[in-house]
């Protein structure tokens, strides 16, 4: 256990080493979510009709979980690049705890979705946005999206792992977030899609993280939202990591 | 029975420290492949062990076994005394492996590397950083060490990546083609340091499609095809093996090939083998022979461009063992000669 902790923090310390090396990368996740926030802010946001809530509180914690949910494209391109430089292999030949390579980059993940999120909420408040709750629920409210995001890291992990190529790891990743995304309350009220969207809206993990977000930060009704989010964030995580260790186990790629 | 001595019976498979690498019956399949069809093999401690083969016999799978990389699917296999499978954890202590890429993380600087290397095998963050720059002296990387892998040359890389291997100062290191894609300068700086592992103790399993390297290297050598070991022994037992003196000769068109072949069939001990515009035949006896085959050649009109007699290569035994030429992956599997 204890090789685990220190193996886990090395690979981690390892990943957010090249942050300041490989700036790109890190522009490409704020700035990709900075443009969608002013798009969906001064573009649609005045055609989405939110009932009393302004548009731009609505936004803010929908627009976060959309962010956090991609945060996870780290992990699987940096995975998947692992696999094929042969890095993989390096480390599956040393006498190191095994889930470790898997769990410091989850691990990393946070430390650079914590970043974004910041970023976002400063985005948000520049233009307009304001907590409307507690100290202690926006506090929270950054835990679970915490916890979700590192939830979905390790479904990126699998990703990057069986991917055979960086470019269908992103791909894979796009099609499946997009759609997850975009058809929940991130964006707009599910009360405005035709039947069908809104039934998959309503049961949509998304949704109800977004939803929990929005009651932790602008005080909108909770509902069952949080602790609903958080079994999410459970499940997803004990489907996801033990799938993607098995997998780093049996050997990565070729 | 995969193992196939050479003229000189192979020294008997002892057990015990003299063994560094036994293998027996080992079988590993990917769907309906056989990578790895009943390989034996011995590895005694302090030696190197060239392993040939053309693409896709099973080399890469037979290192990936020993370094516990993969599961096999039958038969055993032990380094240092240690099961592959049962003794996985305690073997990575003991094993070194620089693969076919260089496996280094280009994000990190080379004594970053090292450092983070060592730090995974459980030493304490001062000593892996000690023993990195220990390793960057050796390997002639001490002014680039502080400088970001992704700027280091190929042959800097492949340094780098053999210094990683010996971070936790292996007994047994495992070369999957370590030259490949070096320029000759750093292939023969690479094959020094090797050789410098050896003269410590190190034993070392080495894949390779070179076979000059292995000539240079390797104090014995198996040559594996469809993944069994179709000959072993040393460098000069499979030459004997391949037989006496060989006829070389270059004709002046290609496209007398066959008939080149046809007109030496009489004079050679075997059926003599052609590539391109170059036929080499094994003969009987030495006297005489170049006379004789410049004679049937000029006979059917064959222009003949040089031709010389020399002792059999690596390149002959791997040729008449596998049926196609070394560094062939570009040609089909040629038909059995054999």
């Amino acid at each position: 256990m204890r090789r685990l902790v220190t193996d886990t923090m090395i690979i981690a310390e390892r990943n957010l080493v090249r942050l300041p090396r490989k700036p790109e990368l890190l522009i490409a996740f704020t700035v990709q979510p900075i443009m969608f926030v002013l798009l969906f802010r001064f573009v649609f946001g005045g055609a989405i009709n939110t009932g009393g809530v302004p548009y731009v509180d609505f936004l803010i914690p929908g627009i976060i979980v959309q962010n956090i949910a991609f945060g996870g494209f780290v992990t699987a391109l940096g995975l998947n690049e692992d696999v094929h430089k042969g890095l993989i292999d390096r480390f599956r030949s040393l006498p190191m705890a095994r889930p470790a390579v898997l769990a410091g980059r989850t691990l990393a993940d946070v430390v650079t979705n914590f970043i974004s999120i910041c970023v976002l909420v400063i985005t948000g408040v520049i233009i307009g946005f304001s907590f409307n709750a507690p100290v202690l629920h926006v506090i929270a409210g950054f835990g679970l999206l915490l916890l979700f995001g590192y939830a979905f890291s390790w479904v990126f992990a699998l990703v990057g792992l069986l991917a055979s190529t960086p470019e269908s790891a992103n791909s894979v990743g796009f099609l499946a977030v997009f759609p997850l995304t975009f058809i929940s309350s991130a964006f707009v009220p599910v009360s405005s899609m035709p039947a069908v969207l809104r039934a998959f809206a309503n049961v949509n993990p998304f949704t109800v993280v977004v939803d929990a977000m929005r009651s932790l930060w602008i005080g909108t009704p909770a509902g069952n939202y949080v602790w609903g989010s958080v079994v999410w964030a459970l499940v997803i995580l004990a489907v996801f990591a033990p799938l993607a260790v098995a997998r780093y186990r049996r050997a990565a790629g070729t | 029975m995969s193992t196939v001595p050479g003229s000189t019976p192979a020294p008997p498979a002892r057990v015990g420290a003299e063994t560094a690498i036994t293998v027996r019956g080992l079988v590993k399949r990917f769907g309906e492949v056989r990578a790895l069809d009943g390989v034996d093999l011995d590895v005694r401690t302090g030696t190197v062990l060239g392993l040939l083969g053309p693409n896709g016999a099973g080399k890469t799978t037979l290192v990936r076994v020993l370094t516990t990389l993969l599961t096999p699917d039958d038969g055993t296999a032990s380094v240092v005394g240690l099961d592959v499978v049962k003794e996985a954890a305690s073997l990575r202590h003991r094993i070194g492996l620089a693969g076919q890429y260089a496996a280094v993380d280009e994000n990190l600087t080379g004594l970053e590397n090292l450092t983070m290397v060592g730090r995974l095998y459980g030493s304490p963050r001062a000593a892996a950083k000690r023993r990195g720059a220990e390793l960057l002296e050796r390997f002639d990387l001490v002014e680039a060490g502080g400088r970001i892998t992704s700027t280091y040359s190929g042959g800097m890389r492949r340094r780098l990546d053999l210094a990683a291997a010996l971070v936790a100062k292996p007994a047994v290191l495992f070369l999957d083609e370590p030259t490949t894609g070096l320029d000759p300068r750093s292939r023969i700086s690479l094959w020094e340091t090797i050789e410098d592992l050896v003269a410590e103790g190190t034993t070392v399993l080495l894949t390779t499609q070179y076979l000059d390297e292995a000539d240079r290297l390797a104090d014995a050598i198996a040559v594996i095809d469809h993944g069994r070991v179709i000959a072993s022994g040393t460098a000069d037992e499979l030459k004997d093996r391949v037989g006496g003196e060989r006829l070389e000769i270059a004709l002046e068109d290609p496209a007398d090939l066959d008939a080149a072949v046809t007109a030496l069939t009489a004079l050679a001990a075997e059926t003599p083998t052609g590539e391109g515009s170059i036929v080499s035949a094994p003969v009987r006896a030495r006297s005489g022979a170049i006379a004789e085959a410049v004679n049937r050649l000029t006979e059917q009109g064959i222009g003949v461009d040089d031709i010389n007699l020399r002792r059999p290569t690596l390149d002959d035994v791997f040729l008449s063992l596998t049926g196609h030429a070394a560094e062939g992956a570009a040609e089909p599997a040629a038909p059995e000669t054999a």
